[in-house]
């Protein structure tokens, strides 16, 4: 069975940046092994000849001709926002 | 300081030239109110699905022609998954496993010779948002701006085949003619359409192995690229000399105190979870499409500078400035096939229309003179007509006025002078007056000769032939008993 150290599921946790109480890493620790387990047995078949897929539509070349369209229109845009100014999404600041 | 060899690669962002961002048909314009180029598409609300530009994906395509890539006959839309806050959907769409070109090259011109860089990876993304720091360090907020989200790019990557700062700056140039030549960018720097990182390492003379490799961040100019690659080798240099090893990190370039300082928070590749976008399907690349896509390829900066060296005569400098800007280089082109003299063409150009678009902030397509009206002046040049100088001022009324040569230098009576009794009368009067100079042109002071010269001309207000002037002195000089 694959391993997940409770420190792969913090690490999974922040990249997806959710929060988890004591009981939630226990016992997502174990759902993902599971899941890995299940994924892991799929490296029984031989894919040697198989082609990767990229898709499950079977469509492929769907483009869009490059003319423009109207936009939103800034309030429209910003009308969801939790935080914004006159003209712009406002967020937490960021520094680097 | 040179002990150890400097390895260099560039990673490119160019906005294609395209009307509409990528998966949406809101425009790409510059300089649009913040937030006004939006849509639910590239705000990334939910249930919406992209649809690729087509003239965006022929770009990148051509690109990667261009650049001599290998073509993946069946490429497809990855994405990358991170969360910034100029990153609406939480996910950049970009190419991951199967990118539209690899393993081409690049040849470019530097200290005079041709460099061959590796192309490692030609791909398709789009753009982010634009985030505005708050100028105050202490406040709170940043503001997010979305008409640059979705914005198409092609991103191109080096192998790290530069050797020098000199070297990377070659390529920044070279690569930004290339694009602008090609039409798939127009490389507006100032406008943030073109867009590098670098990476760099030292390593001792002779040793295959690369050392550790440093990524360099946060640098939005050619100029802060260099600046920030000086900082590098020079730190780099120093903990080497101490017999300390580099860390693989990525750096950040800061400005104002010219240092690379490491950065603090950064995902790594592995983090990103790419996979392919669901969203959007294959693409397929027929021999044909490819065939058709290349044909639109047209003669690159590099070859053209080299045609106009090796066919029409001109000096490596002045082909260099003329391709800088292949509006340009087809006026030159089209002026050349009606007058013969290249080499003239190319003087009358590079000096004065130049000059003249520069102080005029035109562009050479709204440029006034048209071939036909520059041919006619250069032949009325060879003719004797008008001098050099005088050629200026008439080219310079010729764009105030848009009319032709001719009638300007009737009306303002600016032919030249090349009456030869009128100007031996002018000249003899010169050396009369000024036998101090006379004397020390014999002396073999060939600078005192603008003593004479310069009275001549100012008599005839700049319309003496300035060779025959010349040849006259030459010749009243040599008649003993002249001038005194
Ligand atoms: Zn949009």
């Amino acid at each position: 069975m694959a391993k997940i150290s409770r420190d792969d599921v913090l690490h999974v946790a922040l990249l997806s940046r959710v929060e988890l109480t004591e009981e939630e890493l226990e016992l997502f620790q174990s759902q993902l092994a599971g899941i890995l387990a299940y994924v892991e047995k799929l490296k029984e078949l031989s894919t040697e000849d198989a082609e990767p897929m990229t898709s499950v539509m079977g469509l492929h070349d769907v483009f869009r001709e490059d003319e423009p369209r109207a936009s939103l229109g800034r309030e429209e845009a910003l009308a969801n926002a939790p935080d914004r100014d006159e003209d712009s999404f406002r967020v937490p600041a960021v520094v680097e | 300081m040179t002990d150890y060899e400097v390895v260099i690669g560039l990673e490119l962002h160019a906005q294609l030239a395209t009307r509409t961002k990528l998966f949406c048909g809101c425009s790409t314009a510059f300089g649009a109110p913040p937030n006004s180029q939006t849509c639910p598409v590239c705000l990334g609300m939910p249930g919406v699905l992209p649809m690729l530009n087509r003239a965006a994906f022929d770009h990148v395509v051509r690109t990667a022609l261009a650049l001599h890539c290998r073509i993946d006959p069946e490429t497809a839309m990855d994405r990358k998954n991170y969360y910034y806050p100029d990153l609406p959907k939480n996910y950049q769409i970009s190419q991951n496993a199967r990118p539209i070109g690899v393993d081409g090259w690049f040849d470019m011109e530097s200290g005079g010779s041709i460099k061959r860089v590796r192309i490692l990876n030609v791909h398709l993304e789009e753009d982010a948002g634009k985030l505005i720091h708050p100028e105050d360090t202490g406040a709170a907020t940043s503001r997010v701006d979305l008409n640059r989200a979705g914005t198409p790019l092609v991103e191109i990557v080096t192998g790290p085949d530069l050797r020098s700062v000199e070297e990377a700056k070659a390529y920044m140039e070279s690569m930004r003619q290339f694009l602008v030549a090609l039409g798939v960018s127009d490389c507006k720097m100032q406008e943030g359409s073109l867009r590098f990182e670098a990476s760099i390492s030292l390593r001792p003379f002779g040793q295959e192995k690369l050392g550790p490799r440093v990524e360099i961040k946060n640098v939005n100019s050619v100029r802060f690229v260099l600046g920030a690659l000086e900082c590098e080798i020079r730190r780099q240099t120093e903990l080497l000399n101490r017999g300390e090893s580099v860390p693989q990190q990525t750096v950040l370039y800061d400005v104002r105190h010219d240092e690379t300082r490491p950065m603090r928070s950064k995902e790594h590749a592995e983090d990103y979870r790419y996979f392919p976008e669901p969203d959007l399907v294959p693409l397929h690349l027929s021999p044909e499409r490819l065939e058709a896509i290349r044909a639109t390829i047209p003669e690159l900066p590099l070859a053209r500078k080299q045609r106009f060296m090796q066919c029409l005569g001109l000096s490596s400098y002045d082909a260099g400035i003329l391709v800088e800007d292949p509006a340009i280089a087809g006026y030159f082109e089209a002026c050349a096939a009606l007058h013969a003299d290249a080499k003239a063409v190319s003087n009358l150009i590079t000096n004065e229309v130049l000059r003249e678009l520069k102080e005029r902030r035109l562009t050479i397509d709204a440029f006034p003179v048209r071939p036909e009206g520059l041919a006619d002046l250069l032949r009325r040049m060879d003719a004797g007509e008008v001098s050099k100088t005088v050629a200026r001022d008439v080219l310079t009324e010729m764009v105030a006025t848009g009319r032709g040569a001719g009638p300007i230098i009737e009306a303002k009576g600016l032919r030249q002078i090349g009456d030869e009794a009128v100007l031996r009368a002018l000249v003899l009067q010169a050396m009369q007056q000024n036998p101090k100079a006379v004397s020390e042109v014999r002396a073999g002071k060939s600078k005192a000769r603008g003593a004479l010269v310069g009275p001549v001309m100012r008599a005839t207000q700049g319309k003496a032939d300035p060779g025959l002037i010349n040849r006259l002195i030459q010749e009243l000089l040599n008649r003993p008993s002249s001038g005194e």
